[in-house]
């Protein structure tokens, strides 16, 4: 598929993005436009929750390609990232070798070394293009690796190519489609955001987080989702030690579509607290007082 | 080049690549690392985006110059300011070659060191031709330096304890991370290794070759009280909290009277004094009152799941006097201690022989401290230097608090 013909404009990404039900903003948009464009890895940093993930299923929908996905995590190595040798797999057919009798050693090796002894993992299998088309790779909560891994991830970064000592170099024909995501619960190293676009997903004003609401959670009544937006916004000026997310006000809605609630009550926000925020702590200041505090800043306001 | 706009003329042309390699510079000189090949990406992506449009230029540059979330503001004002004078650019030339040249000078100050005993002003000569009177002169006085306290130094020996505090080696005990390296004697099988050594013996694993999990020093993070109560501990402090940052990998300090700075960055300057001075100028609220709950909170809260990753210890240094809210200090310290490995808390007070701790604030963080610990001459510092190397791998025990 040739991405320049189909996506020739930044306007034309906001509509494949709408199409698939996903609200960006312009700025974000052109981030991932020029991504395309570019051919350079998109690099997301935000609060946990604000759909950065998401983007990149999002991405291989909107452009028919598969996603391969590498969750990082300390001590993510070669072995578990490109790829790995079937031991299993190959001593038994070591021993099915020696049964059968005059194989040369020569033979063996190539045979036991050969493409089907191998198992790919997510770098190696994005590289590769599964059915001929680039995939969209995510990779996802950078932060967790270490710095080992990024130093391993910024050559392959830099060239789209691994060595196996066994079969030879493989190298891909057209970079895929990398999206990066980092929660910033530490520091990437520059040089590898710098081959990157860079792009911080804040989270959404009222606006663009109704429309978000309406779009992922349609059967939820309008006067709901006005409500329990403009709580979550008002929420997040509260002083808590972690705020709610995107994820964390589309869990509530669905929580609150499925109990059959029509509008936000103190006593259903109460007992459904713990679906938005997440540390005791927090509860317990937002909790009784602090609710009808907010319900009382949200009608005033209106 | 997309719909209905006019292509540029080579003279507009050659107009915005100056213009865009003029922003780089003023990027860089505002401190956002900026690098040719970034502008370069920059030209390339303008043949794909309206250039007209501000919104979409401004994007388009944001993306690719900017990396870290903490540039963001600066970028958006260095955009305005920019894009505004532009015509005015010779006079943006010159203030950027003010800015340049002020950063130059900074760099370029050169400490003196002076020598042991400066006060007799002469040309000390170097320490192997010193008779040998005077060494052992310098060596008594530097052992009633080393068990001086903090606040009767005078400023001749605060001189001497920067030079003692430098040659300080710091080391923090290791922790076992999850990434596994080659070791002779490994309790992990390496799979890929022995499978390759023991073909030769026809795939039967004779030698097996071994990985053991690798070691990292801890992340040590530093909070130190700048507040009234601590002025004459706060110069010597910071001259221990530099010498710290400077001999060990992995540090953060943050200062605070009644709010919190982060002082990292000012502590990578290779001149203690420049160093000093910076964190001096960052921070507004010196010697004000002291607030040890709010600025823990603060810790807490913007910090603490940034930089108490992969099981940092955290040093507190204060002498416990607050004046803040009493119950959320408590609150904030027991969190604190929860995200730590290990929490050490400092007290130049606890070096007198009389001293209790009575205070409120002492008597509310006490419960959550694993280890309480004097610091008030160098002999207590380096009491400390041997905690860390030996704090062991495991969360020291703990007693478990009623929270709420």
């Amino acid at each position: 598929m040739n991405l320049k013909e189909n996506f020739a404009s930044i306007d034309q990404v906001q509509a494949a993005l709408r199409r698939q039900n996903y609200v960006a903003d312009r700025s974000l948009t052109t981030s991932i436009y020029l991504a395309l464009k570019l051919g350079k890895p998109l690099f997301l940093e935000g609060e946990a929750g604000v759909g950065k993930t998401e983007i990149a299923k999002v991405l291989s929908a909107m452009l028919d390609r598969s996603l391969i996905r590498l969750q990082c995590y300390e001590g993510l190595d070669v072995n578990t990232a490109v790829y790995e040798w079937n031991y299993t797999r190959q001593m038994l057919e070591i021993r099915l070798l020696e049964a059968a009798g005059n194989v040369s050693e020569e033979n063996a090796l190539k045979k036991i070394f050969g493409p089907e002894f191998l198992l790919k993992r997510p770098l190696l299998q994005a590289i590769e293009r599964p059915n001929g088309i680039e995939p969209v790779l995510l990779i996802d909560e950078l932060d967790r690796a270490d710095e080992e891994f990024e130093a391993f991830l910024l050559e392959i970064l830099s060239d789209f190519q691994v060595t196996i000592p066994e079969l030879g170099t493989i190298k891909a024909q057209q970079p895929p489609v990398v999206i990066i995501t980092s929660n910033r619960t530490r520091e990437i190293h520059d040089a590898l955001k710098r081959r990157c676009l860079y792009h911080w997903i804040d989270y959404p004003s009222f606006e663009k987080e109704y429309h978000i609401v309406l779009a992922k959670v349609p059967e939820a009544p309008q006067q709901l989702a006005r409500e329990v937006v403009a709580f979550v916004q008002e929420l997040r000026e509260a002083d808590l030690y972690k705020l709610p997310g995107v994820a964390e006000t589309l869990d509530w809605i669905s929580a609150l579509v499925a109990l059959d609630r029509e509008d936000l009550s103190d006593e259903v926000i109460n007992d459904t607290l713990g679906v938005l925020l997440k540390y005791q702590d927090d509860i317990q200041q937002v909790q009784g007082a602090g609710v009808r505090e907010i319900l009382g800043k949200m009608a005033s306001k209106q | 080049m997309t719909e209905n706009q006019p292509p540029l003329t080579s003279d507009e042309h050659g107009h915005l690549l100056r213009n865009m390699v003029l922003f780089g510079r003023l990027l860089r000189a505002l401190g956002v690392p900026v690098t040719p090949t970034q502008i370069l990406d920059l030209v390339d992506a303008l043949r794909y985006i309206t250039v007209r449009s501000r919104e979409d230029f401004k994007n388009t540059a944001r993306t690719i110059l900017i990396s870290q979330f903490e540039h963001l503001p600066l970028y958006d004002q260095a955009f305005d300011l920019f894009w505004q004078a532009r015509e005015a650019t010779e006079l943006l030339e010159l203030e950027l070659g003010a800015l340049i040249r002020q950063r130059t000078q900074r760099e370029t100050k050169i400490e003196i060191p002076p020598g042991p005993k400066s006060d007799k002003n002469d040309d000390s000569l170097p320490e192997s031709e010193e008779p040998l009177a005077d060494t052992i002169y310098t060596y008594s006085a530097r052992e009633v330096l080393r068990h001086k306290d903090f606040d009767q130094l005078t400023p001749d020996e605060l001189d001497e304890i920067k030079h003692l505090m430098r040659k300080m080696e710091w080391r923090l005990e290791q922790r076992r991370t999850r990434r596994k390296i080659q070791a002779p004697h490994g309790t992990y099988l390496d799979m890929r290794r022995t499978f390759r050594q023991n073909l030769r013996y026809g795939g039967e694993p004779l030698q097996l070759t071994w990985r053991k999990r690798k070691l990292k020093r801890r992340p040590l993070v530093v909070i130190a009280d700048m507040s009234g109560s601590m002025e004459r501990y706060s110069r010597v402090l910071l001259k221990f909290i530099y010498s710290i940052s400077n001999g060990l990998e992995n540090v953060e300090a943050f200062v605070f009277s009644t709010r919190l700075t982060r002082i990292t960055r000012h502590l990578r300057e290779k001149d203690i004094d420049v160093a000093l001075d910076q964190v001096t100028a960052s921070v507004h609220d010196w010697a004000g009152g002291t607030r040890i709950g709010d600025a823990l909170k603060t810790f807490n809260y913007e910090w603490g799941r940034r930089v108490l990753g992969q099981g940092a210890i955290v040093l507190i240094i204060s002498d416990g006097w607050d004046r803040g809210d009493i119950d959320l200090l408590r609150h904030e310290m027991n969190r604190l201690q929860l995200s730590s490995q290990r929490l050490i808390w400092l007290n130049p007070l606890l070096g007198s022989e009389n001293y209790e701790p009575l205070t409120r604030g002492i008597q509310a963080a006490l419960p959550y401290i694993d280890d309480f610990l004097p610091v008030h001459n160098l002999v207590s510092l380096e009491q400390l230097g041997l905690l860390l190397q030996k704090l062991g791998e495991h969360k020291p025990t703990r007693r478990q608090h009623i929270t709420g």
